[in-house]
């Protein structure tokens, strides 16, 4: 069945305006239709000068995080049957500069993530005629949640700390060093260490939980966190039990 | 105006571009790379692919029914000496991304664990879990980062090629945050943008693949390669097309029609197991047919009245029921993932509801088996590419192989070329950028009082080319195809944008992807009503035969002043000479 609904939409054009405002678009929608959806009818129906960003519209690309009457949300597996207010408030994604409309600059991100080496460390190069490293399906368990990130951004939009300083690393970024960190493959978790245990890295979070919470993919970069304050708190109470070993 | 210069600049960050830029990074660091995609390359389409990557692991397995699997399953269109590449170096190439950290899915000792796939006379599909291009896509992009020497040029919309004194010498290209045109030399390009679904009302395709690569070498002289073979997978959900991976299948999924019967059995598929069978899913038998056949034979039991009908068009059912949840958790989450949210159906429960719908192009650029094409400098890799080791129909598992294996090869190859030509001049690339510029203020950014927009004629051009160039086509409708696409172009020639701000002007690049798309479009449709037999995914009504004398050869597509000119060129014939197709028969 056929409804309408208004989407009170955050515009800002930098090119002819210096302050961003909010524009209404009444639209009908379908039962099957998500946000993107209805944007995507804006900008081809009513309104082409709407931007945003989307590609996949199936929850995989990570393009299309926006805030969605307040909340952090991929927009392609938001339904707007599930909103009950009158009007749905569609925003850019919280905490990152905008470039324009619903187009967040996610350049930090961009940095930060090589800061935290995310990729395999080994201390030798095993050569391809070797094979593959075993490793067993629990031994992938304990890795495989953190690497199924699409670093959509919505924890950093739901994080207050990077609110409020955004030189900490962040969410993805350190669930992504822990993913290295815990793979039977890595050798690499020293390495990290010093910018994951940096003075704007783990122990800035302060474990309010919100990236876990809003994670479309489930995640957990909270819980990553935690387990990488463990991990290297306990690397420093052995160094200084037996010197000369841990860090 | 800023310029760029790099020794090999890669256009596209998808699993092609990437590896391409790994494989330069790592093993001649000297070399000067750079990368620019119109979008960062995590959200590259790669991340879509879900099944899994194909590569010869198993003592039983050979080399050999790897490629014969592939030619077959190509109709004897692919290319032979292609083939024999992509499958000696498919296991090391796939060996190379677990040694970067890929979570392929393990058997319990630990080692690589293999599915099967359709068309595959044997496991040899490598997975991880169902979100396999994901895995695959984060596992290049946070290994690229490693290399200081890969200069990326993220959300970089490429315009032009650069082409000066018989080779390709850069690009031009928006800076789509500020609008601006920049140029960017290099000694040699490498384009690996991916293929263009989005020509179709009806995709897997994400919102990204419109072709832009393929249009820019055609609009550069170099030929599009059997543009006219279009493969269409046998499950997407209704609605949305979004792609039920057939590993569903491999796993042991069968697809039924509205009467209950596996229906699949009456079109030369062999004869269905029962799904407690321990040999089923039979490997190259009916739901592991290749995807040419399934999805003709969805087409066909619509016809004759026995698919159901929905809100979203008819569709036929995928029942996995029987695999239990343990099982669809474990190894295809996804689709339990998709089909719960997308369509409201937990298939532990209910089967799920599945469409054919447009999924890849075996057709693409022309290159050699090293990626190069007919104009010096410029390369091409992936599914922008015809290389050719899909010809008429590509198997599942197939692709994110050719990725790597090709996207590596015309790294090396670039390389080469790299060394022997010397650095554009800055006087060309400025000149090329300010052309550039000058004709967008012409034409798009020029307000016309024109009516025509962008989503306007896309709309059109995915209509006439799915009436057109559908499944099954005839030369009659054909005909009215490439007459409507010759007036989109037309029309696309006056159209003026709306939007003509220069700040992340997404209406422009849609303008410029619609460009594309409309080569494109064209290319396939005149490729189509010239090939006058049915060959794999191109099924001519009106030439219901394959035809070996006349058309086992590539068709190459030149852009012309109006239509394009279809030529042909021989198949690459080693060692497997053309024969039936045979799929679940002895």
């Amino acid at each position: 069945m056929p409804e309408q609904t208004v989407l009170e939409v955050y515009r800002y054009l930098p090119d002819e305006e210096t302050e961003p405002r909010f524009q209404s678009y009444e639209i009908t929608y379908r039962d099957s239709w998500v946000v993107l959806d209805a944007l995507d009818h804006i900008k081809t129906e009513i309104d082409p000068t709407l931007s945003f960003r989307w590609s996949c519209r199936m929850g995989v690309c990570g393009s299309c995080g926006m805030t969605v009457n307040g909340e952090p949300k991929l927009t392609c597996e938001t339904f707007i049957r599930d909103y009950n207010t009158e009007t749905i408030k569609i925003e850019p994604l919280a905490h990152f500069p905008v470039i324009r409309d619903l187009v967040i600059n996610m350049q930090d991100f961009m940095e930060k993530l090589p800061t935290v080496s995310p990729w395999l460390i080994t201390d030798e190069d095993k050569p391809l005629e070797a094979g593959e490293y075993l490793q067993t399906p629990a031994q992938m368990a304990r890795y495989k949640r953190f690497s199924m990130c699409i670093n959509c951004m919505l924890c950093y939009s739901a994080c207050p700390v990077y609110g409020l300083n955004s030189l900490f690393t962040g969410p993805a970024a350190l669930a992504l060093a822990e993913r290295y960190n815990l793979d039977s493959r890595d050798e690499g978790t020293q390495e990290r260490s010093d910018v994951v245990t940096a003075h704007d890295g783990i122990w800035r979070c302060t474990y309010v939980g919100e990236c876990t919470k809003v994670c479309p993919k489930d995640v957990d970069p909270a819980g990553a966190i935690q387990m990488l304050k463990l991990s290297y708190a306990l690397d420093w109470a052995k160094s200084l039990v037996l010197p000369g070993r841990g860090r | 105006m800023e310029t760029f210069q790099h020794d090999v600049l890669i256009v596209g960050g998808g699993g092609a571009g990437l590896r391409a830029a790994i494989a330069i990074a790592r093993d001649h660091p000297d070399v000067g790379v750079g990368v620019i995609s119109k979008v960062y390359p995590m959200r590259s389409h790669t991340v879509a692919a879900e099944g899994g990557a194909a590569a010869v692991i198993s003592p039983t397995d050979s080399l050999d029914d790897h490629a014969y699997d592939t030619i077959s399953g190509s109709d004897w269109l692919a290319d032979q000496d292609a083939v024999e590449i992509l499958v000696e170096n498919a296991s090391k190439e796939l060996l190379q991304l677990e040694h970067w950290g890929c979570p392929w899915s393990r058997e319990p000792d630990g080692r690589i664990s293999v599915r099967p796939f359709g068309g595959m006379k044997l496991e040899r599909t490598w997975y991880a879990a169902d979100k396999t291009g994901f895995h695959l896509l984060h596992t290049l992009f946070q290994t690229s980062l490693k290399y200081d020497a890969i200069n990326r040029y993220d959300e970089w919309f490429v315009t032009s090629l650069i082409v000066a004194d018989g080779r390709c010498q850069g690009v031009t290209a928006i800076e789509i945050r500020t609008g601006e045109m920049h140029p960017i030399g290099a000694r040699s390009v490498i384009l690996c943008t991916g293929g263009a679904g989005r020509v179709y009302p009806f995709t897997t395709n994400g919102n990204i693949k419109t072709g832009d690569g393929m249009a820019l070498a055609y609009r550069a002289g170099v030929p599009l390669k059997d543009m006219e073979f279009v493969q269409y997978h046998p499950t997407g959900l209704p609605g949305t097309g979004i792609l039920i991976t057939e590993a569903a299948r491999g796993e042991g999924g069968i697809l039924v029609n509205k009467e209950g019967r596996r229906y699949l059995q009456n079109y030369d598929l062999g004869q269905p197991l029962d799904i407690n069978d321990p040999n089923h899913p039979q490997k190259q038998t009916m739901e592991l047919g290749p995807r040419d056949r399934l999805s003709q034979a969805f087409i066909k039991e619509r016809e004759a009245g026995r698919t159901f009908e929905g809100p979203d068009g008819d569709y036929v059912h995928l029942d996995i029921r029987h695999l239990g949840e343990r099982e669809i958790d474990r190894k295809i989450p996804m689709v339990r993932e998709l089909a719960v949210r997308y369509v409201g159906i937990d298939p532990v429960h209910k089967p799920i509801p599945v469409r054919t719908v447009v999924h890849y192009m075996m057709g693409g650029i022309d290159t050699d088996t090293n990626g190069a094409t007919s104009l010096p400098g410029l390369f091409a890799a992936g599914e922008c590419a015809c290389v050719s080791v899909n010809g008429a129909n590509r198997l599942g598992s197939n692709s994110l192989t050719e990725i790597l294996v090709f996207g590596a090869r015309a790294a090396s190859v670039a390389v080469d070329q790299a060394g022997q030509v010397p650095p554009p001049s800055n006087q060309l690339l400025t000149t090329s950028a300010r052309s550039q510029e000058m004709k967008l203020k012409a034409t798009l950014l020029h307000p016309n009082g024109g009516s025509d927009t962008v989503s306007g004629i896309r709309t059109a051009l995915q209509e006439t080319l799915e009436e057109g160039a559908g499944i099954f086509r005839d030369g009659a409708t054909l005909e009215r195809t490439c007459a409507s696409i010759a007036q989109l172009q037309d029309r696309y020639e006056k159209l003026s944008l709306v939007d003509t701000s220069r700040t992340f002007n997404t209406d422009l690049v849609a303008a410029l992807e619609l460009g594309a798309m409309l080569e494109i479009g064209e290319a396939i449709a005149h490729s189509a009503l010239a090939r006058t037999e049915s060959r794999g995914s191109h099924q001519r009504t009106d030439h219901p035969d394959r035809d070996d004398d006349g058309f086992l050869r590539h068709s190459l597509a030149f852009r012309g002043e109006g239509d394009p000119t279809i030529e042909y060129k021989e198949v690459t014939v080693t060692r497997w000479p053309p024969s039936e197709r045979v799929y679940g028969r002895a």
